[in-house]
């Protein structure tokens, strides 16, 4: 088997040497009951062309986003990643490496890490970032969990604006712990529901924005209220790209922000692996979950950088950690910060300027189409439409007619009575000719 | 042109005893780098994109006005800058990475190639559904080979790591507590005292006071103590099998009879399930739920710390109680369970936004194929023969924390042999660094003193690990005859000396800041 070095004559040479008969003496503390000799239904070694074919077989049954005119976003945007990206997170010492226990020898690891940390507290408009947590769903639910240490209250208020899917990960999270949530009803601008339920024994507001119907919304006032009732906000963004046209969550008084970075280097996959965006002031950071990266000098007093503030977790402090996460993101975060190094701020804001034009371009060439309406007043690069039809059936429709028109809202919460709804997402990778396509079949599928 | 970059060259080698400073520091190919953010990249970018014909001024008071603080690289500048970083690393790739429990195993680039088809690295998580069916297939054919493999009936794919895995096993043997009425008075998790530090913090996490088990001397769970801690307020145990001390549990079928004649839930820990893979079906030892990390036994790559993703395997008495979503095969093909009722009405919840780590689904897809069920067996023949040999032949040099009887995937040492030399773990460590290799897992697990706990794999070659063995034996004879300066200043050879780790915590910098306190160059 090519990835096994060891020859018949190794094996017999080593055995040997550890003074064996048979490598089933090295496994005689398994019971003699629990000892399997084989596994019939499965199939025997195979070669690359094998493998390749077994799975460039399925893959094939797939429609890719980049094969069609494409518009689904709802947490996950196809964006294009520079070739350089995958070059530079395949090469060994990043992809081969582990997680940086011996600092001397993982300084190109820890480096990266805190240019990471401060492009992301940066972008964010926050003062510090960690090393980045599995997902920006699973970074919401950390984020609720720490306002509650932070402010030792035990209620999350939680905006109708946020993805359901994030809701209900931090729901199932946070219950087990006996956090209560206040999970308020959805809506097109929830945003401005969420400070009349602001009460003495809330321990964070959480919004999102842009919202998961597109709505952009400034959160400062949001911020002020919690803030005066003692309460934390913690802000969601699903759409990093977002923040590169938007007012920062920082800038609107955010404790903290929980986002999903996946738009930034990493491909759609499914929906993972992806990267969360963990970020939040200065004074919480004992409190922060996940991984962070210092700066320290070495013997000789050089720069260089180590794992820091492991106090908090899981590896020392066992069952007082602040969070039971080990591994981050990894590659991801490296992937995220190589796109971010090559587009800086000037191509950033270029870029979601695109993202914008783009929609809005999506947004007027749906508009004229008898039957529909616009519902986001104001959005980044996403909106939610209302159409005369069952959303999700006219998605499958168009499906067949090979464009990806977006994500029925009912997808993502079936109970929400929002049948109708479509969620229609457009990047720089849209062109205007899939914009015409869309336009052109939607209209057919309403029509008919 | 034959004498290009040869004219002045001396024809042997100068001969110079004292090894200067360089004047800037640099080191050969190693190049000193400085951070992004200390270049000239402010406003630069190395992407070329159409210019916007939108300004944002539709979105009034929302728009972005103050400088966001990120300078920008050319595509060559970005290219070194990530090189040069890249040459400061230690990797597989390189050299053994014996990171006890970490299992460090080479990552073949044919998963790397599959990850990458369009098919699956370029579909979205909400497409409908008729428009996935083969990335659908794809889960369902993992899901296959893992409940095979485990010989267990249920997997609960979507965990995005080890210890998310264990989070999905605990509150599914909650949940099931639940059901049945009993989680009020079930409000311990037993753990023995080697157990990874996930392990206790998980079930903190979930709610639960953590009681310790103690450990035999051979090394394994003290099934007396166990015995006498499980209770009809016990809601499980969580046993990691082979265990962190490198040995398979003897008395495991006692240990999961007594936890289920409780009453309880035996939760194994899977991160050493490389050692018993095609030979041990964790199914066959009573085990209710066990996380099977990707990036360890299905060698998904560790990346610097991650992407991991975590599977988690349950029994009959669990698999209800399973989070969304999951995939369902019927007459109408694949189709994906995402809305808690019917079928689902008992899943504990959702533990992230979409279905897990697919990317990494299709690396150990891959990986399975290629081994298929013979070559995975001699993955873990392999993995405990390469641990046992360097066992034995480093034995009489170092001290190892249970001499008697064989190992499996991990030799585990303690600095019993470093006595009275003035020499730590820790300093031995570094030393080996000096000599180009990576140190093994130090001071873990807890229960043994100074633990070196070394896990070599499978994918070691014997000329690798003789090398190996080599160095280590020539370390362990400079440390016993007083050679102390060689470890106490280790390493000297590394791209940087030792860190001073003390002086991060205690006033940490997260993130650079310009000299005047902003967030940008001047």
């Amino acid at each position: 088997m090519r990835y096994l070095p060891l020859t018949p004559d190794d094996r017999e040479a080593m055995l040997a040497a550890i003074g064996a008969k048979s490598i089933d003496d090295l496994f005689v503390d398994v019971p003699q009951a629990a000892r399997r000799e084989g596994f019939v239904d499965l199939p025997r070694v195979a070669g690359e062309l094998e493998v390749e074919r077994t799975l460039s077989a399925m893959a094939n049954k797939n429609a890719s986003a980049g094969s069609v005119p494409f518009f689904c976003g709802a947490g996950a945007y196809k964006h294009h990643v520079p070739a350089t990206v995958d070059h530079v997170i395949q090469r060994s010492e990043f992809l081969t490496s582990y997680t940086p226990y011996q600092p001397e020898i993982a300084q190109g690891t820890l480096q990266y890490l805190y240019e990471f940390q401060t492009q992301v507290a940066n972008l964010t408009g926050m003062p510090v970032a960690n090393a980045s947590l599995y997902d920006g769903s699973t970074a919401m639910a950390e984020g609720v969990l720490m306002a509650t240490r932070v402010t030792r209250r035990n209620k999350a208020v939680i905006s109708g604006g946020v993805h359901p899917h994030y809701v209900r990960a931090t729901e199932t999270v946070v219950h087990a712990v006996g956090v209560e949530t206040l999970a308020l009803p959805a809506a097109v601008d929830a945003e401005a529901d969420v400070i009349a339920q602001i009460g003495p024994d809330t321990a964070c507001v959480v919004v999102q924005t842009p919202n998961v119907f597109g709505t952009a919304t400034d959160v400062t006032k949001i911020a002020e209220a919690a803030h005066a009732a003692g309460a934390l906000l913690i802000v969601v963004v699903t759409e990093a790209v977002s923040m590169g046209l938007l007012k920062s969550p920082g800038e609107m008084g955010a404790d903290i922000v929980a986002a999903e970075g996946q738009s930034i280097g990493n491909a759609l996959n499914f929906g993972g692996p992806y990267v969360g965006l963990f970020a939040t002031r200065e004074k919480l950071i004992r409190q922060m979950p996940g991984r962070l990266t210092g700066e320290t000098v070495d013997a000789d007093g050089e720069r260089g950088f180590v794992l820091t503030l492991s106090t908090r977790e899981q590896h020392i402090r066992r069952d007082k950690a602040t969070s039971n996460i080990c591994t981050n993101s990894g590659l991801c975060t490296l992937a995220f910060t190589i796109h971010m190094s090559l587009l800086g701020e000037t191509g950033l804001r270029k870029l979601a300027l695109l993202n914008h034009e783009k929609a809005v371009a999506t947004r007027d060439a749906l508009a004229a189409i008898p039957g529909v309406e616009v519902l986001t007043p104001r959005f980044f690069n996403e909106f939610a439409i209302k159409l005369p039809k069952n959303a999700a059936e006219v998605v499958d429709t168009l499906a067949g007619h090979h464009v990806l028109a977006g994500v029925p809202y009912s997808r993502l919460a079936p109970d929400a009575g929002m049948d109708d709804l479509l969620l229609v997402a457009a990047t720089e990778t849209t062109l205007d000719h899939d914009i015409k396509f869309l336009a052109k079949a939607l209209a057919t599928v309403l029509a008919a | 042109m034959s004498t290009m970059n040869t004219v002045g060259r001396p024809t042997a080698p100068n001969q110079v005893s004292e090894k200067p400073a360089t004047l800037t520091g640099g080191r050969g190919l190693l190049q000193n780098e400085a951070l992004i953010f200390e270049g000239e990249g402010w406003g630069k970018t190395g992407v070329d994109l159409p210019e916007p014909k939108t300004t944002g001024s539709d979105l009034g008071d929302l728009v972005r006005k103050d400088p966001i603080g990120l300078p920008g690289l050319s595509e060559p500048e970005a290219m070194r800058h990530y090189v040069r970083l890249s040459q400061k690393n230690h990797a597989i790739d390189l050299a053994i990475y014996p990171l006890g429990s970490c299992t460090m195993k080479h990552n073949p680039r044919l998963n790397e190639k599959m990850a990458r088809l369009p098919g699956f690295s370029d579909i979205h998580p909400l497409q409908p559904i008729s428009t996935v069916q083969g990335a659908l297939e794809l889960m369902n054919t993992l899901a296959h080979w893992l409940k095979t493999l485990t010989g267990m009936p249920a997997v609960a794919l979507s965990p995005k790591a080890g210890a998310h895995g264990e989070l999905c096993g605990l509150m599914a043997i909650r949940a099931a507590h639940e059901a049945s009425g009993q989680h009020e008075k079930r409000r311990k998790v037993l753990v023995p005292t080697s157990a990874h530090g996930t392990n206790p913090a998980t079930a903190a996490f979930v709610g639960y006071s953590v009681v310790e088990v103690a450990q035999t001397d051979d090394g394994r769970v003290d099934v007396a103590d166990l015995a006498s801690k499980l209770g009809d307020d016990v809601a499980a145990i969580m046993v990691t099998n082979p265990n962190t001390c490198g040995l398979f549990e003897r008395d495991i079928l006692e240990i999961s009879r007594l936890t289920h004649e409780a009453g309880a839930y035996f939760y194994c820990d899977g991160a050493n399930f490389n050692a018993i893979v095609g030979r041990v079906r964790p199914g066959d030892l009573g085990v209710d739920a066990m996380h099977i990390n990707l990036h360890k036994t299905f060698s998904t790559p560790h990346g610097g710390g991650g992407p991991g993703a975590g599977p988690v395997v349950l029994s009959e008495a669990l698999a209800p109680f399973a989070p969304a979503p999951w995939v369902v095969h019927d007459d109408n093909g694949y189709r994906l369970v995402e809305r808690e009722e019917d079928e689902a009405a008992q899943a504990f919840g959702r533990l992230c936004a979409f279905q897990g780590q697919m990317g990494m689904y299709v690396r150990a897809l891959s990986y399975m194929l290629s081994h298929g069920s013979d070559g995975l067996r001699q993955v873990a023949e392999d993995a405990v023969l390469n641990a046992n040999y360097i066992k034995a032949r480093l034995q009489d040099l170092m001290s190892p924390a249970f001499p008697d009887g064989p190992c499996m995937h991990e030799a585990l040492f303690d600095d019993e042999w470093l006595k009275g030399t003035d020499i730590t773990t820790l300093d031995f460590a570094k030393a080996m660094i000096d000599e180009g290799f990576h140190p093994m897992t130090m001071y873990f697990p807890l229960v043994v003193h100074g633990a070196m706990l070394i896990e070599p794999t499978e994918t070691e070659s014997k000329a690798e690990l003789d090398r190996f063995i080599h160095a280590m034996r020539l370390l362990a004879e400079a440390a016993k005859a007083g050679d102390v300066d060689r470890f106490k200043g280790a390493p000297f050879h590394a791209p940087l000396r030792r860190l001073d780790e003390t002086r991060a915590a205690r006033s940490p910098v997260l993130r650079w800041t310009a000299p005047d306190g902003s967030n940008q160059a001047a």
